[in-house]
């Protein structure tokens, strides 16, 4: 069950962890948060060029066929490094989408751009009152020739203002709640009537409100098919999200451990207190386990087994307890320095915050996971 | 969850399953296995399995075990708790036998194993006394040899089925001038000897597992000292590593969440505001165990590839029994007044139970479970040992 990385996993495992610790360190990622567009440019054209973006697109869409278990491998690396750009945005959602739902030309026309790191895309599904329910879409879409035109508005929809490409869901048919009539659309970004209000989220991305009035819009695939796409996309997202937090658990983890072995009070380490030792044993259980549930899920991913929605929602629930759990002990182990902005704790805690409402918190998925129980 | 097996562990798998449906007696499916079978029902699945040459997984070929390789363990290990089938006797099986066959002299091996094996010996554990619970290397029971004999005076107490037994291994101590864990010994003691007296303990759900063992002027031959003389903690601490990797308790967890599940079903009304709660806490520990499974899989596998799973072990006692015992109170609280009754010992269908069948045990498993984090080395104990040996606290 454990996995044995072929010699292709362990390449891509270990050439993301050198780029990463050459050119993204944390004084190095506080300079990319903080600069004008809130992220690099030539990062992402790094990551293209080492083939992330390829990795697990199938060959004959131009990747390398390496499937949720090369996407685990780098967002377990982009997790223990706080990566910022768009990745899961663009290749794992839209690239996920396109691949699914894709006519041969629209596959065509965007794929490779994305492979080559040329585009940026982002998901907008949310909206005002949506909360994480993927078929609660108010937002429209009436046919307009051989183009659709979508009236709407999408919220915190996460790197939309660095974004070429929209993929916007919208209704072409049904009342609110009705999964048959929800389609999903490319729109491009800086297309006429579309209304972008950016803003900062708390672990230091950037997302937008987005307001849209007859926006032209390409059909992906067929009418109808939106809600069934994105809940399949959901379940690849979760994957790539749970193995980011795993990785972002294990260096809190590390840096605790770490840091309770060097800081003293009362004449000792802390590390040597025996209230604090059972926490991090605590910590180090939370991690252990996280990481089996993630490897679970992505070997799972991967075979495409029956059930695999289920195990999304419970592996996306009990990480993110994991995840919260180990984030508020990382703060309240490192004290007041837990508490500043010049420590990583506090990134890797809101980074965790933030992956935990991404997609539906803790809550929602362990009752989606009851839910979804054919014995109960 | 499974493994991915190959052709010849899936056949395996399926013969095992197949053997259990086949062979498991109908005698053994009581209310509560654990509490309400007789020793002679207690070894029917033992003496099946010891026909089938099936009893001692773990052993070496040569001294009359299976010889699997450990991903065969572990399917055995997961099909036999999957069904429901009571494990065969720990101390027997699991305890002293690897501390006879790894440290034990070719007497002794020729003399207890084959016993074991077929289950004419019922053995006990002789460690924990009043003064020494965790802190095990603390023991006071006195060896002080006489020629050919020790003579021994102490006191054991929770020792688990020891009205059952036919021999007790005990850490005695044989130097007491040396440092704790330095004058330890181990001791083979026969229960008929003379000064031997066994007294119950009644548990807080009525049970009669444990008890007090006296040790007054027995007089042990010297043949039955395990290894060297003061050597027993050594001996002590390998036993205990044997004892807590079965703990995650991967497949009793699984039943008892299956049957919670119907339980709360027939009990709760999907409009009682407290049903939301049920199906959020089922969830939550059903996921537990599925990361404990996925880790103790992950683990399995790494030993099939040689590599040292460390204190995996640990990990594993902590976890299970927190889940276990978290199950059990789920269920005693979903059967809601009933669980104001207990089940009397003896136990006996003539006595009335109110109540449906299925909640007849929740309250004394409720109650029984709870030994699970102090026994095996507390669960304190397990996060100390984690601290020390991964954490390098």
């Amino acid at each position: 069950m454990d996995i044995q990385f072929t010699e292709e996993q362990e390449l891509l495992r270990s050439s993301v962890q050198r780029l990463l610790r050459d050119h993204y360190d944390f004084d190095a990622r506080r300079k990319i948060v903080a600069s004008e567009e809130g992220f690099s440019r030539k990062q992402w054209q790094a990551f293209a060029e080492l083939g992330l973006f390829a990795a697990s697109f199938p060959e004959d869409a131009g990747g390398l066929g390496g499937g949720p278990l090369s996407t685990m491998i780098i967002m377990q690396e982009f997790g223990r490094h706080l990566v910022i750009e768009p990745f899961v945005e663009t290749v794992v959602l839209a690239g996920g989408l396109i691949q699914r739902l894709g006519s041969k030309d629209q596959k065509q026309a965007f794929i490779p751009d994305i492979i080559a790191g040329e585009k940026i895309w982002a998901l907008a599904w949310t909206e005002k009152g949506s909360r994480f329910d993927l078929a609660n879409v108010a937002t429209t879409a009436r046919r307009h020739g051989k183009d659709y035109v979508l009236s709407g508005e999408k919220t915190a929809v996460i790197a939309a203002p660095w974004s070429d490409h929209l993929i916007v869901s919208a209704r072409t048919s049904g009342h609110r709640h009705d999964r048959g009539g929800v389609s999903l659309f490319v729109v491009d970004r800086r297309a006429a009537n579309l209304d972008l209000q950016g803003f900062k989220t708390i672990d230091g991305r950037r997302a937008a409100e987005i307001s849209l009035r007859d926006v032209r819009g390409e059909l992906l695939g067929s009418e109808g098919e939106g809600v069934a796409a994105l809940e399949a996309c959901r379940d690849r997202a979760i994957g790539a999200l749970c193995a980011e937090a795993v990785g972002a658990i294990a260096e809190l983890n590390a840096a605790t451990l770490e840091y309770s072995k060097t800081r003293k009070q009362f004449g000792a380490t802390i590390g040597s207190f025996q209230v604090l030792q059972h926490r991090m044993v605590d910590m180090f259980i939370a991690h252990q386990e996280a990481l089996s549930l993630m490897q679970h899920l992505s070997l799972s991913l991967s075979v495409g087994e029956a059930g695999i929605s289920r195990l999304a929602s419970g592996a996306k629930s009990k990480i993110g307890y994991a995840g919260r759990f180990v984030a508020d002990q990382a703060v309240q182990l490192h004290g007041g320095m837990g508490m500043t902005d010049e420590l990583n704790i506090g990134h890797y805690f809101k980074r965790i915050s933030s992956i935990n409402i991404q997609f539906g918190d803790p809550a929602f998925h362990v009752l989606r996971f009851a839910q979804l129980d054919a014995a109960a | 969850m499974e493994l991915a097996l190959s052709p010849e562990d899936a056949a395996f798998r399926d013969e095992v399953r197949a053997f259990i449906a086949d062979n498991y007696p109908a005698e053994m499916r009581v209310a509560n296995p654990e509490t309400d079978l007789s020793k002679e029902q207690m070894l029917l699945w033992h003496r099946i399995l010891h026909r089938k040459g099936w009893i001692a997984p773990l052993w070496p070929k040569e001294y009359g075990g299976s010889g699997w390789p450990i991903t065969r363990r572990f399917i055995f290990e997961q099909e036999t708790t999957r069904a429901g089938t009571m494990p065969p006797l720990a101390f027997s099986v699991t305890m002293v036998g690897p501390v006879i066959y790894t440290f034990g002299n070719e007497a002794q091996k020729k003399k207890f194993l084959p016993r074991i094996l077929s289950g004419e010996d019922w053995w006990c554990q002789g460690y924990s006394e009043p003064g020494s619970g965790s802190d095990l290397a603390t023991v006071r029971t006195k060896a002080v040899r006489d020629g050919d004999h020790y003579i021994v005076n102490g006191h054991k107490t929770w020792t688990t089925l020891a009205q059952h037994a036919d021999w007790i291994f005990c850490l005695v101590r044989t130097d007491p001038t040396a440092k704790p864990q330095s004058g330890i010994s181990f001791l083979l003691i026969d229960m008929k000897s003379p000064g031997v007296t066994v007294r119950p303990i009644i548990t807080i759900d009525g049970s009669h597992e444990v008890n007090d063992v006296f040790l007054e002027d027995v007089r042990v031959p010297v043949a039955n000292l395990i290894g060297e003389e003061n050597k027993g903690w050594t001996y002590a601490k390998f036993l205990l590593g044997n004892e807590r990797t079965s703990m995650a308790g991967i497949g009793r967890s699984t039943r008892y969440i299956d049957r919670l599940k119907k339980i709360v079903k027939a009990e709760i009304p999907a409009d009682d505001p407290a049903h939301l709660e049920f199906v959020k806490e089922i969830a939550r520990v059903e996921l537990d165990v599925l990361a404990l499974e996925a880790t103790e899989l992950r683990v399995v596998a790494q030993m099939a590839r040689g590599i040292d799973p460390g204190p995996a072990a640990s990990l594993f006692k902590i976890r299970g029994t927190e889940i276990f015992q978290n199950i059990t109170e789920l269920t005693h609280r979903a059967i809601g007044n009933y669980g104001l009754a207990i089940r009397e010992h003896p136990v006996s269908a003539n006595r009335f139970m109110p109540g449906p069948d299925y909640g007849h045990t929740a309250s004394e498993k409720y109650l029984n479970s709870r030994k699970l984090s102090i026994y095996g080395g507390s669960n304190e104990i397990q996060r100390n040992i984690i601290a020390k040996a991964v954490l390098g606290l």
